[in-house]
């Protein structure tokens, strides 16, 4: 662990040069393989009639910015859903914020077929608040405030509610079937631009406040009754944390579909790497969780050529060791 | 409520199986809307028959065009429903007294996805056909694969029942992913296979299904129940029981093996139902306040009951499509889920 501010502030321009050479990787790799001086031509001259200039700008430089906000958003709502809740193995995806808000862009892609993004995302903001406020209440204890394993297995439960509803959906509403399965596999191919740009200034909402809460948050980590004799505002910095989560989980959902594991690893692995004063450990996850993704993302283009493997399923099968870790440890609390 | 109780024993008295009245009154109550939802499940469909026709037909020998629709078409999915359901209810029941915890179930601890998962395998990559006499094998070696798995980790690191469920909703999700993976990559009509037996279906039982399933449940049901008491022992704390002279990992055992292959029978035949197994053991708490031979008997009928009424919905509620039975499972046993979590804050 890195101790002193100027190693964490190195340890921060490792992490960004990471982000850099990913993102690059993101867009030089893949079926089609372009050579390093052609990428930088297609960023810096653009020539349409070229097939490579192509594929670089609107299909993988596209992807790559998806994959860096979705990366980013969903490893600092999963520090944040840890803090909030002290729970090594809170993230969106195991305590089904993910599928709440699954399954509200499901119902309505099925019922409002018009594709419209901006009503997709607040169904998402719906489902994710749905699904995250069902499982805090359902996970407290009555006196001990939140368990863990109550928590997670809350979560799990309403995981499996919303997944199976949206399976139902699928299976009676067939036509549509294929676009969405790889959908809600987690992906970040195919998403325009034009997609991107409403959400945006939520992101950066998101971030804005990130950076107001991180005292708050600090505090936060400790003994409830001390927390209260420093005078913390508990309930108003547990809702404004709650509401960016949500508000970062159900975006990457609504751009991204099903993306699990990824709120799980990056705080756990930042936390190793910057220790748990959150005006380091946010950062740190959101440039390493940027990272992550862009590099699973290259990765599934080559699992199984020529086909591509979802980058959830990347993802889950990097997390799952990690969760076994987690789990099979004393205890499960931070 | 009065105190007598019904008492069965074998000779030996190595078998006892005690049970109040009430539990009893609880029995038979589900019993006959067991075999009343039955009887009209063999009578709704898209060529409706009257009960009389139908009645006719069962206890006749006599041919006709109803009486094959009934005979082998209705009756088979009917048994079929009751068979998993049943199947399901006990594994939750009985994998919730081994790790002292009511939010278990097959589903939660990854062995319905272990059994799915060696199913999709099959039907994906291995490419067999909806209904190949291979899958329940498969699947039910998978569903032993993840128990074994999970044992084997609280094995070597000691862990706790909560840690078992942890891990087992670890391996859950992992099982979830290669599924998500091999559907992905399949073409179009063999994903939406899988995916269709993913859901829980009874769609085109027969008989066959019915027999295949018969042995698991008439074998594992009876040991289950033999064991129950145990369960009670168990519910007391470890020291407890090893004092009471349960030879405690020996029975543990023996109930995980009638859990797991209860589950992954039921899951073989009618695909990967979730809440069943979570839900019916509550109901049955709910409904009798037994020791665990009389909640096993009726957490056994509860999981028909539900899976019944759902396979009904299923059929008959948005036909001419036959939708499969897994997702009014769901819409019936969530919310009652959602109910119980939260009385369980109490």
């Amino acid at each position: 662990m890195l101790t002193s501010t100027s190693g964490k502030l190195a340890g921060l321009a490792i992490a960004l040069l990471l982000v850099v050479m990913s993102f690059a990787g993101s867009l030089a790799f893949g079926q089609f393989a372009t050579s390093f001086s052609t990428l930088m031509r297609a960023l810096l001259a653009y020539d349409p009639a070229s097939t490579s200039h192509l594929i670089i700008v609107t299909e993988r430089l596209p992807r790559a910015i998806v994959a860096v906000l979705v990366g980013a958003s969903l490893a600092v709502s999963g520090a944040l859903m840890q803090s909030l809740t002290r729970n090594a193995l809170a993230s969106p995806g195991i305590l089904g914020i993910n599928a709440g808000a699954m399954l509200f862009v499901v119902i309505s892609a099925a019922f409002f077929t018009d594709n419209v993004p901006a009503s997709l995302i607040w169904a998402a903001f719906m489902g994710a608040a749905t699904a995250g406020s069902i499982v805090y209440f359902l996970g407290r204890e009555p006196g001990a405030g939140s368990s863990p394993l109550r928590t997670v297995l809350a979560g799990v439960a309403v995981s499996a509610l919303f997944v199976s509803f949206a399976q139902g959906l699928l299976v009676v509403n067939q036509e549509r079937f294929g676009s969405l399965v790889f959908w809600l596999a987690g992906s970040v191919s195919g998403r325009g631009l034009d997609m991107l740009w409403p959400m945006l200034p939520l992101f950066a909402g998101a971030s804005v406040i990130c950076v107001f809460l991180t005292r708050q948050l600090n505090v936060l980590s400790l003994d409830d009754e001390v927390v209260r004799a420093l005078g913390q505002r508990t309930g108003l910095v547990r809702l404004t944390a709650g509401l960016v989560v949500i508000v970062l989980s159900g975006a990457s959902v609504a751009l991204a579909g099903m993306i699990g594991f990824i709120g799980l690893i990056v705080p756990h692995i930042t936390r190793g790497v910057f220790g748990r004063d959150h005006r380091w450990l946010l950062p740190g996850c959101t440039l390493l969780g940027a990272s992550l993704l862009l590099i699973a993302d290259t990765a599934a283009r080559f699992v199984i050529p020529p086909q591509e493997v979802p980058v959830g399923v990347m993802t889950a099968l990097l997390g799952a060791p990690l969760f076994l870790y987690l789990a099979s440890r004393r205890s499960q609390s931070l | 409520m009065s105190n007598t109780a019904i008492v069965l024993r074998t000779r030996s008295e190595r078998l006892t199986l005690r049970l109040s009245r009430h539990t009893l009154f609880v029995v038979a109550a589900l019993g006959t809307a067991l075999l009343g939802s039955a009887f009209v499940s063999l009578c709704l469909g898209s060529h409706s028959t009257s009960p009389a026709n139908v009645f006719q037909a069962l206890v006749s020998p006599h041919e006709s065009d109803i009486a094959l629709i009934v005979r082998e078409i209705r009756l088979p999915r009917v048994l079929l429903a009751i068979l998993v359901g049943a199947a399901l209810g006990v594994a939750g029941l009985v994998l919730q007294g081994l790790v002292r915890n009511p939010l278990a179930s097959p589903d939660v601890i990854g062995i319905t996805s272990g059994a799915s998962a060696a199913a999709v395998f099959l039907l994906t990559i291995g490419g067999a056909a909806q209904g190949s006499p291979l899958i329940p094998v498969v699947a039910i070696a998978g569903a032993f694969a993840v128990a074994l798995t999970i044992l084997t980790v609280a094995w070597i690191k000691h862990a706790t029942p909560g840690q078992l469920i942890l891990v087992g909703i670890g391996i859950a999700s992992a099982m979830g992913a290669l599924i998500t993976l091999m559907i992905v990559t399949s073409p179009d009509t063999t994903a939406m296979n899988a995916y269709l037996w993913l859901t829980g279906s009874l769609y085109a039982a027969q008989w066959g299904d019915v027999l295949g399933l018969l042995p698991w449940v008439a074998v594992f049901l009876p040991l289950a129940l033999s064991r129950a008491r145990h369960l009670d022992i168990m519910a007391m704390g470890d020291d407890m029981a090893t004092s009471l002279g349960s030879a405690l990992n020996l029975n543990r055992l023996v109930l995980l093996l009638a859990a797991v292959a209860l589950a992954g029978s039921a899951v073989a035949f009618a695909g990967g139902l979730s809440f069943i197994g979570l839900v019916a053991p509550h109901m049955a708490r709910n409904l009798s306040r037994s020791g665990s031979a009389g909640l096993i008997l009726i957490a056994a009928m509860v999981g028909a009951l539900m899976l019944l009424l759902a396979d009904i919905i299923g059929r008959i509620g948005f036909a001419p499509r036959d939708l499969p039975a897994g997702v009014f499972v769901a819409c019936i046993g969530a919310p009652y889920f959602v109910y119980q979590l939260h009385r369980l804050r109490r």
